[in-house]
Parts: C-alpha cells; structure tokens; sequence
C-alpha cells in the first residue's frame, strides 16, 4: 500500500502513525511536507496528530492552509481515502472536508487517557474490522476535540450512518458521564458524505500492539491494507 | 487604513472559558455579571486608501482564515 502522511510544523504523531501503517502494509508510508504542491499517487492519506503551528488561531486553521492542502482536498474530492487522527480531524473540519468544529474541551482541560469508543458504522473503509457496536479502548490526547456542528448538519450525519465512533463507558452505553470533552452526540469520529474521508479525535495509532499497552486500533490499519490489496 | 476586526462565538455555541471567566469574577466579588463571552481580537494594518477594497478584503481574510463560520462570527471596524 502507497500511503502518505502529512508533515506539518508541530505535527508530533507523523512517526507513530508511518509505524503503525508499516507494521500493519509492510511498506513505509511517504512523509510528505506541508509546504510541497503535490501529492505522489497513493492509496490513502493520513494527516497526523500534533499541534501544528502551535495551534495558532485555531487548531488546524494554519495547516488547513498549507499548500500541500489544496492537493489533498484535490485527492479527497477524487476518492482517495483521507484519515485525520486528532489535530488531523481539526485540521480536515478546518479545510472544509468534514463539517462542524472541534471547539475547547467543555472541563477547559487538557485530556490524556484511554477512552472507549463504540463502533457506531463499521461499513466503512476505515472500521470494517471491528464488529458493529463493538467498544474498543483508544486514547485521546487533547485540548481542543468537543465536536459541534449545527442541529441541521448534526441531524445530516446521524441519519445517514455518518458517526463512525462515539465516546462511551466500557459496557457500550453513551452518556453524559463517558463524554470526556463535551462532544454533541458523544460524537468521537466522523465520515464524509461519500465515505471516503474519516476524522477522529482518539488516537488509534497509539495502541497497535500489546507492547504498547493495547492493540485495540490495530484493526483500522489493517482493514486500510487490506482494502489496497483487494482493489 | 487600520482594520480591527472582533471574533465572537455564535449565539447558542457553548463557551466554557467566558463560563470559567464568569466564575472568577464571581470569586473575586463582582457582583451582577450575568453573561461573559470570550473572543478574540485582530488588528490588521493595510496599505492604500480605497476603503471599499480594503472592507472586500477583510471580509475575504474574515472568511477564508480569521474567523470559522461554523462557529464564529465577525465584524469589521476599518479607519481610514
């Protein structure tokens, strides 16, 4: 699989992630600079974790700018699968590839600790190695990840199966109390209207294998590198 | 020409730092503060004198980068 992974100023997941895409594709994954034009051809794209340019402004605001964006909403409009892991999914609502905004954390604190997330659509590229309804433990390390979106857009995505993942306790149920950031709707990840474009706040790249404490988002990899080898 | 521009959350956003703010100001003993929203505040200095351009202008940069209007609302003060 021919993946790239967006290198921004302040990006600080890039090598996690290009380890979890090697481990899972057995192909090292291009690291490709913020500043470049172009995209090489490949099957998919990840834009990491991190805090580019320092947040300024916004999270995501400076970095949805970035020349290289253009070429990737470019790709993301073609079908190229598209995944923003944290301040990738700021940066992707921020670019215009996913709606709403991913404001302060409700408790204004910095969050970092393993959350469960419910599996709410695995017909997705992204989580059709997991069970539907399946929960799963996966970090989440951020100041900015309450998901808002007007009631019209909220309205949009459930009803059309476009929540990929929601915050919840560790027997599935979604309340108030397994909201760690204030999210509407618990809402965790979310897809774009054709599928192709998954945001979400946690951090599956973090817990690939027992050695690093959890393989719970292995499973996302390793559906993306199947996927390629099918087609 | 100098351009002042406020950045203010939409009505009905959530705002948990003027809610921490208000707070303070209640520790601290003000009394009768109801409301507090937090913004943000831009002070951009541009260069020639057609004021009309200048406002076409901001409005772009308001839209396009300084401001999110999924969230965010803005105003333009422009003195020429």
């Amino acid at each position: 699989m021919n993946s790239c992974v967006i290198v921004f100023p302040g990006s600080n997941c890039d090598r996690d992630v290009a380890v979890a895409l090697e481990a899972s594709s057995g192909t090292r994954p291009r690291m490709i600079w913020h500043g470049d034009s172009e995209l090489p051809a490949c099957d998919l794209i990840v834009l990491p974790g991190g805090f580019s340019h320092g947040d300024y402004l916004r999270s995501g605001a400076m970095a949805a700018r970035a020349p290289i964006m253009r070429a990737v909403v470019a790709k993301a409009k073609a079908g190229t699968p598209v995944l923003g892991l944290c301040n990738g999914f700021q940066i992707l609502t921020e670019a215009g590839l996913l709606p709403g905004a991913l404001m302060r954390n409700a408790g204004l604190k910095f969050i970092c600790r393993d959350v469960f997330l419910r599996v709410e659509n695995n017909y997705t590229l992204f989580t059709r190695g997991y069970g539907p309804g399946q929960v799963v433990r996966i970090p989440i390390s951020h100041h900015d990840g309450n998901y808002f979106a007007d009631s019209a857009t909220l309205n949009r995505l459930e009803d059309t199966g476009r929540v990929a993942f929601r915050y919840c306790a560790a027997d599935g149920l979604i309340n108030a109390d397994a909201n760690p950031n204030g999210s509407l709707n618990n809402i965790a990840g979310i897809l774009n209207e054709t599928g192709n474009v998954l945001g979400m706040m946690p951090h599956p790249e973090r817990l690939i294998s027992h050695e690093l404490g959890g393989s719970d988002g292995r499973a996302m990899f390793d559906a993306l590198t199947a996927l390629v080898q099918c087609a | 020409m100098k351009a002042r521009i406020h950045i203010t959350l939409k009505k009905g956003v959530l705002d948990p730092q003027g809610k921490a703010i208000a707070k303070a100001l209640s520790h601290l003993g003000f009394v009768g503060v109801e409301e507090v929203r937090q913004g943000k505040y831009i002070e951009i200095d541009l260069a020639g004198s057609d004021t009309q351009t200048a406002r076409a202008g901001l409005d772009a940069m308001c839209a396009q980068l300084l401001a999110n209007t999924v969230i965010e609302n803005y105003s333009i003060e422009l003195d020429a």
